[in-house]
């Protein structure tokens, strides 16, 4: 049997928007993942000890309150600090087009925007899960 | 609604029409769909006609203006009398630069403030707290102490304009910020308009910007429901919110349903601390979305004015204005797309076509780049004219509830109350709105209309222009708001030399009076005035009602 990938959805700071977050943890649910979701107001010390407790492939993380330059930033330094380089990060939310090459380079494989397809994200986890 | 006779020929006439002038129409050339649905999944008919609303009595259900049950309009006169008050929502990074932004916005027409908080200041923390990483003025602006309220207010006339407030979990502190300002200019209480939202249950259930419990949160509600009606008569002290709700997924019937639950639940509460309900009543209010379907928006706040009357008479009130269902209306932030954002200004326009429509009070329009970050000025403008159109070119302020009598608003709008009528039911064997939450039963009922609204999306089911058809591959460029960089570190400083000039003797004896005054039952408005009035921050006097009142965690569940 193949092993399932394990994705967690998180929501760090304290932004309350869970719409999106949901709707992907459920979308990733039915297409066959083993999907563990954080709940809201999450530091990035605890995503990332909760993404090592729970063995996870892939953090899904998502802001729409604009503090993403800061805390996806905080969480892919920690586990680059913590010498995981296993795991796929992804970020999703209301993210200026501008600061997306700064995610990238420290870390965040890619971001989905606004409109993006569930399946888009489905898809590419499937593709670039490590 | 009409004779009984004619109805009765209306009724055969129509099935003849139905089956040898539609039905062969259909034959020849079939409809678009097998089935037209409208956003909470009802089904729409062909047509609708005089025996969709036959058991509908005129002067019993519709009625004039003014009058009971108020469907038509809480005013008489509505538009023709006074407009909405364009009240557009604005706050980000400093006090000072939402402060120009406000002073910009009144010299191009608006005719009422709304302040958006930042996410700390949302949930009671100051600035410089560890739990504020990153988040300083990003989703509103930052307000850590009354010396912040004091730049945001700087040179605006807090006894002739009024202010709304999006602040729930530390509403009672705020508004005491917002209330010591204007003694500090010599302006008496008595004569501050405005609103705070003020409303934990639907942070519960959809916004999640909670601190307390349920329990002392009501307290704190029903505390400033109190001390509104005795030393702020003309202040609303809470905005009974659907917005959120709508926001986070829910569909309009979902939107009407709950937010009216949730309104009966405060009243209750307040009952059940002894305040006579024609005290407390008149200053509630209520704020909802407008999203995409236009009928179907219209249709949900002429429900909701009936809805409300009906409930609030079977309560005892006396004064009319206690039935009144007033309501403020912002256009749908989650129907915004990011793909060709300037199309956004006429989904916005109809959204607020519709809450004109429907009656609102005040409105709120929102800019075209808003899934992509805050708005620019000129976005902001753009959106403000879109209002202004409306009110003097379209026309449609001429008369009054101008679709009142439609066959189809009006069986809609029968329609949702009915189904609104369900959901209290279903809420009322979960035993009430506190345990349904506590069961999760709002935040499942939401999360599944989001999931099933993004399905259909993606299955092509529903059309987004721009998202899922019509697209165009471009690069989007859209002017973005810049924020001043240095606001964060002004702030900060602020903080630090407010903690050294104050009085801390007298600022430490005030919050450990609150702490008493918590620990007991007394309201607490006053003793929070005191604390805000003494300099004591945000963050502080939150945190002594923190450690009094514990905070809430909500279950997880997607």
């Amino acid at each position: 049997m193949v092993k399932k990938i394990r994705v967690l959805v998180a929501k760090p700071g304290l932004d309350g928007h869970d719409r999106g977050a949901k709707i992907v943890a459920r979308a990733l649910r039915d297409a066959g993942m083993e999907v563990i979701y954080t709940g809201l107001h999450q530091t990035a010390d605890q995503i990332v000890n909760t993404a090592i407790q729970e063995d996870v492939n892939v953090i899904g993380l998502s802001l729409l309150s604009g503090a993403h330059m800061t805390l996806f930033i905080d969480v892919a330094k920690m586990l680059k600090e913590k010498h995981i380089d296993d795991v796929l990060i992804i970020g999703g939310g209301i993210i200026p087009e501008e600061d997306v090459p700064a995610l990238k380079k420290a870390g965040i494989a890619e971001i989905f925007g606004p409109g993006t397809p569930v399946e888009d994200i489905v898809k590419y986890i499937q593709k670039n899960v490590k | 609604m009409a004779e009984k006779e004619p109805i009765k020929i209306i009724k055969e006439k129509r099935a003849v029409w139905e089956k040898h002038v539609y039905a062969k129409k259909v034959q020849e050339n079939p409809e678009r769909k097998k089935k037209f649905k409208n956003l909470s999944d009802n089904e729409i008919k062909n047509l609708y006609t005089p025996d969709d609303i036959e058991k509908t009595d005129y002067l019993k259900d519709i009625n004039f203006p003014g009058q009971y049950p108020y469907l038509r309009g809480v005013h008489p006169t509505m538009y023709r009398g006074r407009l909405w008050t364009m009240r557009q929502f604005a706050g980000f990074g400093s006090a000072e630069e939402t402060n120009r932004r406000y002073h910009y916005l009144l010299e191009h027409g608006e005719t009422g403030l709304s302040v958006a908080f930042d996410y700390p200041t949302l949930y009671g923390y100051d600035t410089d707290d560890t739990l504020a990483r990153g988040e300083f003025g990003k989703c509103g602006v930052a307000i850590s102490s009354l010396i912040d309220m004091e730049h945001l207010f700087h040179n605006i006339p807090l006894d002739k304009i009024t202010t709304s407030m999006t602040i729930n979990g530390p509403a009672a502190i705020i508004w005491a910020m917002y209330i010591a300002n204007a003694e500090n200019q010599g302006i008496t209480k008595g004569k501050l308009g405005g609103t705070i939202q003020n409303d934990i249950l639907k942070e519960y259930i959809a916004q999640k910007s909670y601190i307390f419990p349920p329990e002392p949160s009501m307290r704190l509600i029903v505390d400033t429901f109190e001390y509104g009606f005795k030393h702020l008569p003309k202040w609303n002290t809470i905005s009974i919110s659907g917005y959120h709700i709508r926001e986070a997924g829910s569909t309009a019937v979902q939107e009407l349903a709950f937010t009216l639950g949730d309104g009966l639940e405060y009243v209750k509460a307040a009952m059940k601390r002894g305040l006579a309900i024609d005290d407390f009543a008149p200053r509630l209010s209520f704020f909802f979305n407008a999203h995409n379907d236009f009928f179907e928006e219209i249709a949900k706040y002429r429900a909701a004015r009936r809805i409300w009357a009906r409930e609030m008479k079977s309560l005892g009130v006396k004064n009319d204005r206690s039935l009144w269902m007033r309501f403020h209306t912002q256009t749908a932030g989650c129907s915004l797309t990011a793909q060709q954002p300037e199309i956004n200004i006429v989904r916005v326009t109809m959204q607020a076509l519709a809450a004109v429509l429907g009656g609102t009070q005040s409105l709120h329009t929102n800019s075209m780049d808003e899934a992509l970050a805050l708005p620019s000025e000129k976005a902001v403008r753009i959106a403000l004219r879109t209002q202004q159109i409306i009110a003097e070119e379209s026309g449609v302020t001429d008369t009054v509830d101008p679709l009142g009598g439609s066959y189809y608003i009006e069986w809609l709008t029968d329609r949702m109350e009915e189904q609104t009528y369900k959901y209290f039911d279903r809420v009322e064997q979960l035993g009430g709105v506190i345990p349904a939450i506590e069961k999760g039963f709002f935040q499942k009922e939401i999360a599944d209309s989001a999931y099933r609204y993004q399905k259909e999306i993606d299955e092509n089911k529903r059309i987004i222009v721009g998202v899922n058809q019509f697209k165009l591959d471009e690069d989007i460029s859209i002017p973005l708001l810049k924020m001043d960089k240095k606001g964060e570190e002004r702030q900060i400083n602020r903080l630090k030399k407010l903690r050294k000039d104050r009085d801390n003797t007298k600022m430490e004896h005030n919050l450990n009076r609150l702490r008493k005054a918590a620990e007991g039952d007394e309201n607490l408005m006053p003793f929070i005035l005191d604390c805000v009035h003494s300099y004591a921050t945000l963050g502080e006097t939150c945190k002594i009602l923190r450690d009094v009142f514990g905070e809430y965690k909500e279950p997880a569940i997607y």
